[in-house]
């Protein structure tokens, strides 16, 4: 945030929530069939006949209220808790039956609190997985290495240290880098930023999906926090009591179509906001707005204005970035040039930006609406409030159509199985 | 957006100061090592330096030979290190099989006869012992103990090993127990996670995080030992303890006193070799 120029647009970084693949176009990577779990017969059982399907390369998470019994589900997965029934299929293999230990070092496992060897060097630490299955010093010298660069630890300055001379956000990098030594294709995350201060928290959630995005692991994670699981996921699936599925579905839809009260309460106030992450300006069907340019002069200004329905102008300065909003007060003022009346235009969006970036440009802006602007800085249009009403409208019938269309499917499915079986 | 490496820069700081005070206390724990002997060493030549300029009776003379002082110390030392020897011989792998899930049930009852060896007064365990074992000696004129033992350590001392032991169980079962129950559950799921076999995780992480613990125990144990073989001499086994006898016997005083100081300082200088151990066998980072 050095170059002042570029200080109030807000850059879309990669944790920009958008995504517009569809995860479940990807082949199945774990799936769960009817995998149940009674921990004293006879009472309710902890995990109820889950079914479920998670797809490779892609972040599903778990999300519910505590007690849901999404970190059993979690453990049931690799197995630190045998199904009472059910099977686990991974990759194509069934590995309800196989040995635990040779299937948890084909997953990649990180725990809130993380739960580093303290009396193992960083290097050893991450080093575990590959010395179970038997490596080379040199080779997982080299892996650990390269995973320390990989998690942003300086190799040099880390590998000989112990945890205890870690902060909070770096023993978790070091837990993710331990995780994925083995180059496992599969993750499980158990509230993995749970632990840590909101700032590093969000910051640690930056790194991971940046990390994510390079090294593209099958991803199950759990948390309790429906901010985080909208930030992460690329499906969440929202649980209830015993674990049962009451929503599975993209972020952008869960947020704009909740199936019922229970995922509505969940997700709490403020979920068409958060829908808000989910779309980019660059999508918006932007119309002409008003721009005069430095050597416009001030009757052709007031021309412009006067034959718009806007009430400001924007001026740009001569290398086509936007300087000022001018409104007919301001160019009505005749003691100073054009440019030097009017506020400054502060609240700049790129394209590539989301409409909550552009909304809260918006709220700071004095003219009460976003200007986009192209990576350079040059003027690309405007957004205004209007835009995003219709936005949210449009999210809102998508996914209920959606709804409707899966809806139509079972109830024909239905159909046709209860006229296979008559 | 600041690049990760600045951030990790940060705070790095803020997790420097703690390494900077443990390091101060670990350089305060290193120095007492270090001058410990020193002062040990200065102790023993000023009493040895004062003992020789004092005018000593015959009796006094007599029973104080060099010869009879090494001896002794040579006894306490080997009950000492024999019944240490058996107590972690007995009690580590007891106290790692009473904490596996197989082995809890038992941990009770396992501490409580443990608890029963040191609440018994020394004196009365070491007759008690004599009463039992001393009749297994009389009797059989071919085993094991009397042949072998008995005749290469003498039946005092072995009967006096085997109530020490007894004795010193406690300190080190517990906390071999308390040390392996104590670590982080988490580090033990972190570990199973990973796929690390129940065997593995003892090894590799249990028993190293147990360690710090467990030596204090068996320092403990040391201790008690080295002081309790100062007893051995009531059933014949020797140490130091026969020229305190004597002093009383022969009202020397300083026999008595040259007796006490000369355990006193043993037992302070096997106090800090347990230091040492402990200091080289913990594990770094912990």
């Amino acid at each position: 945030m050095s170059e002042p120029s570029t200080a109030d647009t807000v850059e879309a970084g990669p944790a920009g929530m958008v995504t517009d693949r569809d995860p479940t176009d990807a082949p199945v990577m774990i799936h769960l069939d009817g995998v149940e779990k009674v921990y004293t017969p006879g009472a309710a059982p902890a995990v109820e006949k889950l079914t479920l399907d998670v797809h490779k390369g892609e972040i599903l998470v778990l999300v519910g209220p505590s007690g849901c019994g999404k970190s059993t589900t979690l453990r049931l997965i690799n197995r630190m808790i045998e199904p009472t029934s059910g099977r686990i299929v991974f990759d194509g293999e069934d590995v309800t039956d196989i040995d635990a230990n040779e299937l948890r070092r084909r997953i990649g496992y990180v725990i809130q609190r993380i739960g580093l060897f303290p009396h193992q060097t960083i290097a050893e630490n991450v080093g575990t997985v590959p010395r179970l299955l038997g490596w080379d010093a040199s080779r997982t010298q080299q892996r650990t290495d390269e995973l320390l660069d990989l998690v942003g630890l300086e190799p040099g300055i880390y590998r000989d240290r112990y945890p205890k001379e870690l902060s909070g956000g770096q023993a978790q990098r070091v837990g993710v880098a331990r995780a994925l030594a083995a180059d496992p294709p599969v993750m499980l995350m158990d509230e993995p930023f749970g632990a840590v201060d909101p700032i590093t928290r969000d910051r640690l959630q930056n790194e991971f999906l940046r990390l994510q995005a390079e090294v593209q692991k099958t991803i199950v994670f759990v948390t309790h926090d429906i901010d985080e699981a909208v930030k992460m996921g690329d499906r969440i699936a929202i649980l209830r009591e015993r674990s049962v599925v009451a929503q599975l579905d993209t972020p952008a839809r869960i947020l704009s179509y909740p199936v019922d009260e229970f995922v509505d309460d969940f997700i709490g106030s403020g979920s068409t906001l958060k829908g808000l992450h989910f779309e980019r300006v660059s999508g918006l069907d932007i119309p002409d707005y008003p721009v005069i340019r430095r050597d416009t002069s001030r009757e052709e200004a007031q021309r412009i204005l006067e034959g718009s329905d806007f009430r400001w102008l924007l001026l740009l300065d001569e290398r086509g970035r936007p300087a000022r909003w001018l409104n007919d007060a301001h160019v009505a003022d005749t003691s100073r040039p054009l440019h030097e009346v009017g506020p400054v235009v502060r609240a700049m969006v790129e394209r590539n930006a989301t409409l909550h970036d552009a909304l809260e440009a918006m709220i700071t802006s004095s003219a009460g609406q976003a200007v986009i602007v192209h990576r350079d800085g040059t003027y690309a249009g405007v957004v205004q409030i209007e835009l995003l009403t219709e936005v949210i409208g449009r999210m809102r019938r998508e996914a209920r159509r959606h709804y409707e269309a899966l809806e139509a499917n079972q109830a024909a499915d239905a159909t046709a199985d209860a006229a296979g079986t008559a | 957006m600041s690049a990760p490496t600045t951030d990790a820069g940060t705070t790095d700081t803020a997790a420097e100061e703690g390494p900077r005070t443990a390091r101060l206390a670990v350089l305060r724990g290193e120095l007492g090592l270090i001058v410990t002997p020193v002062v040990l060493g200065l102790a023993f030549l000023a009493y040895w330096t004062w003992l020789g300029a004092q005018d000593l009776s015959m009796q006094a003379t007599s029973a104080l030979t060099t010869d009879n002082l090494v001896r002794q110390t040579r006894e306490q030392l080997t009950i000492t290190a024999l019944s240490t020897v058996g107590v972690l011989i007995i009690a580590i792998p007891l106290g790692i099989g009473l904490t596996r899930p197989r082995g809890q049930r038992f941990a009770g009852p396992a501490l409580a006869i443990a608890n029963a060896g040191q609440a018994v007064p020394a004196y009365g365990l070491l007759v008690l012992a004599l009463a039992v074992l001393g009749g297994v000696f009389g009797r059989a004129n071919d085993n094991f103990l009397q042949n072998t033992l008995g005749e290469w350590l003498g039946p005092g001392l072995v009967i006096t090993v085997i109530s020490l032991i007894l004795f010193a169980i406690l300190p080190v079962l517990r906390n071999t127990m308390v040390g392996l129950q104590q670590v982080d559950q988490d580090i033990i799921e972190a570990g199973l996670g990973m796929g690390m076999t129940r065997r593995e995780v003892l090894w590799r992480i249990e028993m190293p995080l147990a360690v710090p613990v467990m030596l204090a125990g068996v320092r403990t144990a040391l201790v008690i030992n080295v002081g309790m073989a100062t007893l051995a001499f009531l059933i014949g086994g020797g140490g130091l303890g026969v020229t305190i006898r004597s002093g009383i016997q022969l009202s020397q005083n300083i026999v008595v006193l040259t007796g006490g100081v000369l355990t006193a300082l043993l037992a302070l200088s096997i106090d800090w070799l347990g230091g040492v151990v402990e200091r080289v066998l913990r594990p770094k980072g912990i």
